[in-house]
């Protein structure tokens, strides 16, 4: 990552050195992050790969072995949870159950020395953003998952945070209202124009919500990025691999010139990519191609054409997948459009096919 | 709900009710030889008129009751007037529970939090050692805190030794001697309750409470307690009855001015100069004073809950 001084104008979380250690256990490696304010910014990544840490330490449940953290400019690191402006949705919601849905919402505003009139004024504006007003009565417990889900948000926002900050607060729900709150949480973050610090272990829900998205393994930075970025120049294996879906090639680099590299994989396979900087003449590398990339055909074409013979299709609704072992080779996978207008023809197991691939669509990465 | 329970009970009633009758046996054992038939007899006995070297004499009286509320002068032929005697026995009871229980949360409460927020595998170790003196015979741990509170005792000693004080303190013979000897009679009974609904307690409701401004005290007033509130009576409720009740601390610290329900009632049970009626009549208006705080209580809980709601 670049480490120029920041201009603390535009941005709104500034992580600087980062380092996080359980006795012997380094759970943060010298993590260095700058989000903006009015952002919607991602942390994703598997479980155990230090993203919740890092949202912990942004929100003062866990102190900061080494390193800093500016808000604003201002230097957070030290202060307890209480007297940092950011406020968090739990994983879990976290809701008082003892407390009905207003005084839920209304209880930042109350221990900021705000009248309960006033914090109830506020909390009923909020339980209308999320649209829960005819719910202001009722305790936590009488609530569904995506109610209570919604009262933590407006419970978070309530106080106006400068950063709201996000604990997979939608792993709890079902698929078809995860995908609904997606939307609406973006709406939340355009319509309040507070920044989102989102972290995640899914990586369709840090493609589709997110302005920027970091992406962590093991306690170290990966990849940051826009979304699109990272889905099509990933860095390195471990980002390819994943977000989304890819076909992983091992490869070795015959020759490089004019900024392409000519790399051949087992079976006598040859094909050509571009050059990446750091990987020379010689290496054994991986090689991605997205599988929506590729596309088959039974003659070659002008594309990178590589003979093979189809294993399977499965029907996935949306796509097919046909998997295909290529000639003594690696096997693929070719994702086609199951619309009349993308559909090519389906080419049945066992049949002799080429797999062509797209300008531009392999990609060599270091481990 | 009650309903609702009942008619699913309805509908396999037939394979079950059989069963149920045999399967609920035991507990209804246990409740009317434990419970009600103890209580049925001391109801009858209070009733009863007593007999000079103990025991009773089946007659129906209401002098044990009579004795208790009514003060009839030197002689025994004046009039009723309100005899303070017991009454005021009863009160000093209730405040000495009152205040030992009170000790009890005050030093419980942080015990049972800091036990419950251990790692896991030591916990069951930290109860082990709470419960350690209470293996104890109850008559000598109160013995022995006399000796350690009394005016020669290692307490006094150590003040004495440091210049903290510079004559010893008088504690034995005080009312707080009572009330530090129910507090160390009864402290598991608050500890326990309490450790378990903290136990259960989900952190991140602290969590969210220091997210959302709160300092440690308001996260401690507004959103621990109200969490942790049923552990809490419960402790106060097993603390509070038997210190009431309760006869060797206040006979072995508090000395003859602070006498106290339990040792009243003890006393006419005791060798062949007891009054039984009198006693068991005793006993019956400590149960029905506790049964009535008790009933206060929920009914506040309910009215508080309702309110909230």
């Amino acid at each position: 990552m670049e480490k120029s001084a920041p201009d603390t104008a535009t941005i709104a979380v500034d992580v600087r050195d980062a380092v996080k250690r359980y006795g012997d256990f380094t759970a943060l490696k010298r993590i260095s992050l700058s989000i903006r304010d009015n952002e919607f910014f991602t942390l994703l990544g598997p479980s155990g790969c230090g993203k919740t840490t890092l949202l912990r330490m942004i929100a003062g449940f866990e102190d900061v072995t080494e390193g800093e953290i500016f808000l604003f400019g201002d230097e957070i690191d030290t202060l307890p949870p209480n007297k940092r402006p950011v406020n968090t949705v739990f994983q879990n919601y976290a809701l008082f159950p003892h407390m009905t849905v207003t005084d839920n919402v209304g209880f930042g505003l109350e221990m900021l020395g705000r009248t309960k009139a006033e914090a109830r004024r506020r909390a009923g504006e909020m339980l209308e953003l999320v649209r829960l007003s005819q719910f202001a009565g009722r305790k936590p417990a009488q609530l569904s998952g995506g109610q209570q889900q919604r009262v933590a948000l407006a419970r978070a926002l309530a106080p106006q945070p400068k950063v709201l900050l996000l604990d997979e607060p939608l792993s709890a729900l079902d698929l078809k209202l995860r995908q609904t709150m997606r939307y609406e949480l973006k709406e939340l973050q355009r319509e309040t124009g507070i920044t989102f610090i989102f972290v995640t272990h899914d990586q369709e829900e840090a493609l589709t919500m997110s302005d920027r998205v970091a992406v962590m393994s093991s306690g170290e930075l990966q990849q940051l990025g826009e979304a699109r970025e990272i889905y099509e120049t990933p860095h390195n294996v471990f980002v390819a691999d994943f977000i989304g879906e890819t076909n992983l090639l091992e490869v070795s680099v015959d020759q490089i010139a004019q900024g392409r590299a000519t790399c051949h994989l087992g079976g006598g396979h040859e094909l050509t990519c571009d050059a990446v900087e750091g990987i020379g003449v010689g290496a054994h590398v991986h090689l991605s191609v997205r599988p929506e990339r590729l596309f088959l055909s039974e003659a070659p074409t002008e594309a990178e054409s590589l003979p093979g013979r189809v294993r399977d299709n499965i029907f996935v609704g949306t796509d097919i997948q046909t998997i295909v072992d290529l000639n003594e080779g690696p096997r693929m996978t070719v994702r086609t459009s199951n619309s009349a207008r993308g559909a090519r023809r389906v080419f049945e197991a066992g049949s002799a096919v080429y797999v062509n691939m797209e300008q531009g669509a392999a990609r060599l990465l270091v481990d | 709900m009650a309903a609702g329970a009942a008619s699913g009970g309805s509908a396999r009633s037939d394979t079950y009710k059989a069963a149920r009758v045999w399967l609920l046996l035991p507990s209804w054992l246990v409740l009317i030889c434990l419970v009600l038939v103890p209580i049925a007899i001391m109801l009858v006995y209070s009733f009863l008129t007593k007999e000079f070297r103990g025991g009773v004499i089946w007659e129906f009286s209401l002098a044990a009751y009579d004795q208790f509320f009514c003060s009839r002068g030197l002689f025994g032929d004046e009039p009723c007037t309100i005899e303070w005697t017991y009454i005021s026995i009863f009160w000093r009871s209730i405040w000495q529970a009152g205040a030992a229980t009170l000790l009890s949360l005050v030093i419980g409460f942080p015990t049972a939090y800091f036990i419950a927020t251990r790692p896991e595998r030591v916990r069951p170790i930290w109860v082990f050692l709470i419960t350690i003196p209470y293996w104890v015979n109850l008559l000598i741990r109160t013995v022995s805190m006399k000796f350690v509170l009394r005016d020669q005792g290692p307490l006094n000693d150590f003040l004495l030794a440091t210049g903290i004080v510079d004559d010893p303190l008088r504690i034995v013979n005080t009312n707080f001697a009572v009330q530090l000897g129910l507090f160390y009679s009864y402290l598991p009974f608050m500890v326990l309750p309490i450790y378990a609904s903290v136990e259960r307690y989900n952190f991140s409701l602290s969590e969210a409470a220091a997210d959302l401004y709160a300092s440690k005290w308001a996260t401690l007033r507004r959103v621990l307690l109200p969490a942790v509130k049923p552990g809490v009576i419960a402790g106060c409720i097993l603390v509070f009855v038997p210190s009431l009740g309760s006869f060797l601390a206040p006979d072995l610290l508090g000395g003859a001015k602070n006498f106290m329900i339990g040792s009243l009632i003890e006393e006419q049970f005791k060798g062949n100069a007891g009054n039984w009626p009198f006693g068991a009549a005793a006993s019956m208006i400590l149960l029905t004073m506790v049964l009535i705080i008790l009933l206060i209580f929920a009914r506040q809980q309910a009215r508080a809950q309702k309110g909230a709601g």
